[in-house]
């Protein structure tokens, strides 16, 4: 029995990890596309078919890199730095559900890795700790930028923390359950009996809040200050060569597919397709239609993460502080306590 | 033995190593990293009771918030070497070797002499009130009052944090 | 309970595991030629002046600790708003003076100006 649990959980964290790196070689490639079509260039087209070998080719190139460590660094905790970043960005992808069960070999799977009480909570908790890995590797690396844009980042990572942390309690409010799966049951429903029931138009503010935090915790632009170049050099990782580099590279990407995928579960109702459970399919066919839905709703967010970032310019760092401590936690604040008169007034 | 005791043994012979390194370390920020980790066994200590609750906050909280300050405060004072702070704090060290003493005597003495009184886990009911839940449920009926004094704790915590860090911030 | 959580323990192991291996797959194929300019730390091509470890500014060390303080805030709020249609009207109330209470610490910061960053 044992056993067996532990070879399908291997099986799932196999195919979701390589799953996630293949999508993070592709997400790197298509945000280079996107980049170049905004500011009407070309972008990458020469490596295999349009260009979709770019991505493949820098890895190996970062592989064969020679890996630089400075005399003045820290060297222990230099090489651990990206390790820190790199699993704390795989491993937060254990709870998100991924479609609803299907029956493969005669037995039922449920499609998510971990279907634990905690769920949310635990995405907030690994989240928390990729910190470090910046910190750590400002700190270590014994240079000016490195420390300065550790400091910031870490700083500017705390601050969003604090308010995607309560921009989702409308949502719990509104489901009653911390697990994931039950969030995304919970909007299979219909309002008015045609409107799906999701957080999104259940729990606007906290909808736009999150999303917003969600942005600063992944450092993408506009608040990717922790590496602004014209200020920083590379900020954290000024210091940093080879596949060093490349695992903090790969977990920002993979550190925003997970964002997406959180954004999805919690207010874009998860795997559901609306409707679809009146056309009438067969069970195997529809659990492959919801995990297909949870792919295409992901990449959605992934493309709208793209598109900001090429849009926008970048905060100030008072800007972005303000932001974060005068006016995102108080509207979070506000909501919950909103959330809680109207569903009072409800039942 | 089952799956929780291998688990508890485990996590339990990370839990001791992390600390011993954590002391020994000269290195504050090496120091801290393995109190991170000693953190880390101490939430999977809590799930082999079931805590889950508990176990994900240890995380949240500890290793994610407040290691996060201890890091920083390392760092701000530039503690490269922990020799600076060894200096003044010879009495100080007396004074925690003999609280550590005391404490392990005490811990020795309930677990040799007055181990029926040790409340003993009930499988099937820890499961159902280690839960999100449950922990709501008792903690905004049973114990609102402890809930409500935090608060002000808190509010303190914060006023405190203030006056100490305003000389500088002027 | 306990079989729940196993596959998170794996993930995470998984997880480091990757980054291990990665970072040493690197040291092994990458090339070696270390030279006394390669081994500097890097400020914009200027000779480095000290080392970076210098004491900095306490607002990252104020930020820090009003995280931890709202950070156990919202961790209160976690099994309330989970609980929250059993409790009702009643838990609503006291979570709403717990609130108050801590917006009064907010304020407080605030007109302090712990909070302005120039």
């Amino acid at each position: 029995m044992a056993t067996e649990i532990v070879l399908i959980s291997l099986l799932k964290i196999l195919v979701v990890v390589l799953t996630i790196l293949t999508c993070v070689v592709f997400l790197v490639y298509i945000e280079r596309r996107v980049s170049a079509f905004v500011q009407n260039r070309v972008g990458p087209n020469r490596t295999g078919p349009y260009g979709l070998l770019q991505t493949v080719a820098d890895v190996v190139k970062l592989l064969m890199k020679e890996d630089i460590v400075p005399r003045n660094a820290y060297k222990a905790i230099h090489d651990l730095a990206p390790i820190i970043s790199i699993g704390v960005a795989l491993s937060t992808f254990a709870v998100i559900p991924i479609g609803d069960t299907i029956e493969l070999f005669g037995r039922q799977i449920k499609l998510i890795i971990a279907d634990v009480n905690v769920g949310i909570l635990y995405i907030l908790a690994i989240t928390s700790l990729g910190v470090y890995g910046i910190t750590l590797a400002g700190w270590s690396s014994n240079n000016k930028y490195s420390l300065l844009g550790g400091l910031r980042s870490s700083a500017q990572l705390i601050s969003y923390e604090l308010s995607m942390g309560l921009s989702i309690v409308g949502v719990l409010m509104v489901s009653g359950t911390l697990q994931l799966d039950k969030i995304v049951q919970h909007q299979t429903t219909y309002l008015f009996g045609w409107l799906p029931a999701w957080n999104m138009f259940l729990q606007p503010i906290g909808f736009i809040t999150f999303v917003t935090a969600a942005f600063a915790e992944t450092n993408r632009l506009p608040f990717d200050l922790p590496e602004a170049e014209p200020e920083l050099v590379g900020g954290y990782h000024t210091e940093y060569t080879g596949l060093k580099f490349g695992l903090f590279f790969l977990a920002e990407y993979a550190n925003m597919i997970t964002a997406s995928a959180v954004i999805t579960t919690l207010f874009l109702g998860g795997w559901h397709l609306p409707y679809v459970e009146y056309v009438g399919l067969s069970s195997f066919i529809l659990s492959l239609v919801y995990v297909g839905t949870f792919c295409v709703k992901v990449a959605a967010v992934m493309m709208f993460f793209i598109i900001i970032r090429w849009t926008l310019p970048r905060f100030r760092y008072d800007q972005l502080m303000n932001l974060g401590w005068k006016l995102m936690l108080p509207i979070t604040i506000i909501n919950v306590l909103l959330t809680g008169i109207v569903l009072l007034i409800l039942h | 033995m089952n799956v929780e005791t291998i688990f508890f043994y485990l996590l339990g012979a990370v839990f001791v190593g992390s600390a011993l390194m954590m002391v020994t370390r000269r290195n504050p920020v090496i120091a801290a990293l393995y109190l991170i980790l000693n953190f880390f066994c101490l939430a999977g200590i809590y799930l082999t009771l079931h805590a889950q609750f508990i176990a994900v906050i240890q995380i949240l909280v500890y290793a994610g918030a407040i290691m996060v300050l201890f890091v920083f405060v390392i760092m701000l004072l530039n503690l490269s070497d922990e020799r600076r702070l060894s200096e003044a704090i010879s009495f100080k060290k007396i004074v925690a070797g003999g609280l550590s003493v005391a404490l392990l005597l005490e811990l020795l003495y309930i677990f040799v002499y007055r181990k029926t009184d040790l409340p003993t886990l009930n499988a099937e009911r820890s499961i159902e009130i280690g839960t999100v839940e449950s922990i709501g449920r008792h903690l905004f009926t049973k114990f609102l009052f402890p809930f409500e004094v935090t608060s002000i704790l808190l509010l303190a915590a914060i006023v405190g944090a203030v006056v100490l860090a305003k000389r500088r911030l002027d | 309970m306990l079989e729940h959580y196993l596959p998170i323990f794996m993930m995470i192991l998984g997880g480091v595991l990757f980054g291990i291996v990665m970072v040493k797959l690197n040291e092994w194929l990458g090339p070696r030629r270390p030279t006394e300019e390669k081994l500097t730390t890097y400020e914009s091509g200027m000779e480095p002046v000290r080392t970076a470890r210098e004491r900095f500014s306490v607002k990252f060390y104020m930020v820090a600790v009003l995280f931890i303080l709202f950070d156990i805030e919202v961790v209160f709020m976690y099994p309330w708003a989970v609980a929250f249609r059993e409790l009702g009207i009643i838990g609503f109330v006291s979570m709403t003076v717990f609130i108050l209470i801590l917006l009064i610490g907010l304020f407080y910061v605030w007109r302090k100006g712990a909070l302005e960053w120039d």
